[in-house]
C-alpha cells in the first residue's frame, strides 16, 4: 500500500464507518428496533474492515517514482574542498 | 495505516468510539418520548384487618388493578418494573410507603393489563394507626433501557380508606 493508498483507505474507513451509523440508527429509530441498528452497524463494520483492511490493488495505483540513476550523474554531489596546505617545517641545526 | 495491523487496529477503535455514540444518542432520543401512562385500582374487600401482638396493625386486601404502561416504551426500552405502593401519612412518619404488589413487564404487548389479586406483600404500619385511615394508591415504574438513562415515574390515586373497626 503506498503513500496515497493509505491515506485513501484511511479516509474510506472513516465515511463509511460514519455512514453506516447514520443508516443504522436512522433504520433502528424507523423500526424501532434497537436490535436492528446494531445488526447493520456489526454488518458495516464487517464490510468496511474487509474493504480497507486488507492492501486491495486499487490502493496501489500512484506508487512512489524513484529517480533514474542517471540523474546522479547531472547533478553531481557537491564536494567540499581538501586543498589543506601544509608544510612540513624542518628545522636544521 | 502502514500495515494489516495498524489498519485493523484503527478501524476497531473508530468502530467501539462511534458504537458508544450511538448508544448515547438511542438513551438520548428516549428523551422525545411523551408517555401517557393511565392506572386504576379498585379495592373489592379488606380481606383481613388486625393489630399484631407486636402492636404494629396489619391489612390484607383483594384488588382489581388495571393499568395501560404501553406508552412508556421505546425502541430502547428492555422492560419496565412497576409496583403499587400505599402512601399515608402517620405522626412518627411524614411518608409511609409500603410496595403492596409489583411486577415486571417484558414488551409493550404486555403493557396493558387487568388483574385482580390480594396484596403481594404484606400491608404492616410501624404503629396502630391504619384504623379509619387514608391513603393514597400510587403506582410507580421504572423504565429499564437496553442502553443509558433509567426514567421512573408515578401516578397517584388518592381517596382510599381503611375500616374504622378491625375485622
Amino acid at each position: 500500500m503506498d503513500w496515497q493508498g493509505q491515506k485513501i483507505a484511511e479516509q474510506l474507513m472513516q465515511i463509511m464507518l460514519l455512514a453506516f451509523t447514520v443508516i443504522a440508527f436512522a433504520t433502528g429509530y424507523l423500526m424501532a428496533s434497537f436490535q436492528m441498528m446494531i445488526l447493520i452497524y456489526a454488518g458495516g463494520v464487517v464490510l468496511t474492515t474487509l474493504v480497507t483492511v486488507p492492501n486491495w490493488p486499487f490502493f496501489n495505483h500512484h506508487p512512489l517514482k524513484w529517480l533514474d540513476p542517471s540523474e546522479l550523474e547531472k547533478h553531481p554531489k557537491p564536494q567540499s574542498s581538501l586543498n589543506v596546505n601544509s608544510k612540513n617545517k624542518s628545522v636544521k641545526k | 495505516m502502514h500495515s494489516f495491523g495498524y489498519r485493523a487496529n484503527a478501524l476497531l477503535t473508530f468502530a467501539v468510539t462511534i458504537l458508544a455514540l450511538m448508544c448515547a444518542m438511542a438513551s438520548v432520543s428516549d428523551n422525545f418520548n411523551t408517555p401517557t401512562p393511565s392506572a386504576q385500582v379498585q379495592v373489592l374487600n379488606i380481606n383481613w384487618f388486625q393489630k399484631q401482638p407486636n402492636g404494629n396493625d396489619e391489612v390484607s386486601m383483594t384488588m382489581n388493578i388495571s393499568a395501560d404502561l404501553q406508552s412508556l416504551f421505546t425502541w430502547n426500552t428492555k422492560q419496565v418494573f412497576v409496583f403499587l405502593a400505599a402512601e399515608y401519612e402517620t405522626p412518627k412518619n411524614s411518608l409511609n410507603q409500603i410496595s403492596l404488589w409489583d411486577g415486571i413487564i417484558p414488551s409493550k404487548e404486555h403493557a396493558k393489563f387487568w388483574i385482580h389479586t390480594s396484596n403481594k406483600y404484606r400491608f404492616i404500619d410501624q404503629g396502630s394507626n391504619l384504623r379509619g385511615k387514608e391513603y393514597n394508591l400510587t403506582m410507580h415504574w421504572h423504565v429499564m433501557p437496553k442502553t443509558g438513562k433509567m426514567f421512573a415515574d408515578k401516578i397517584v390515586m388518592p381517596g382510599y380508606r381503611l375500616p374504622q373497626e378491625y375485622r
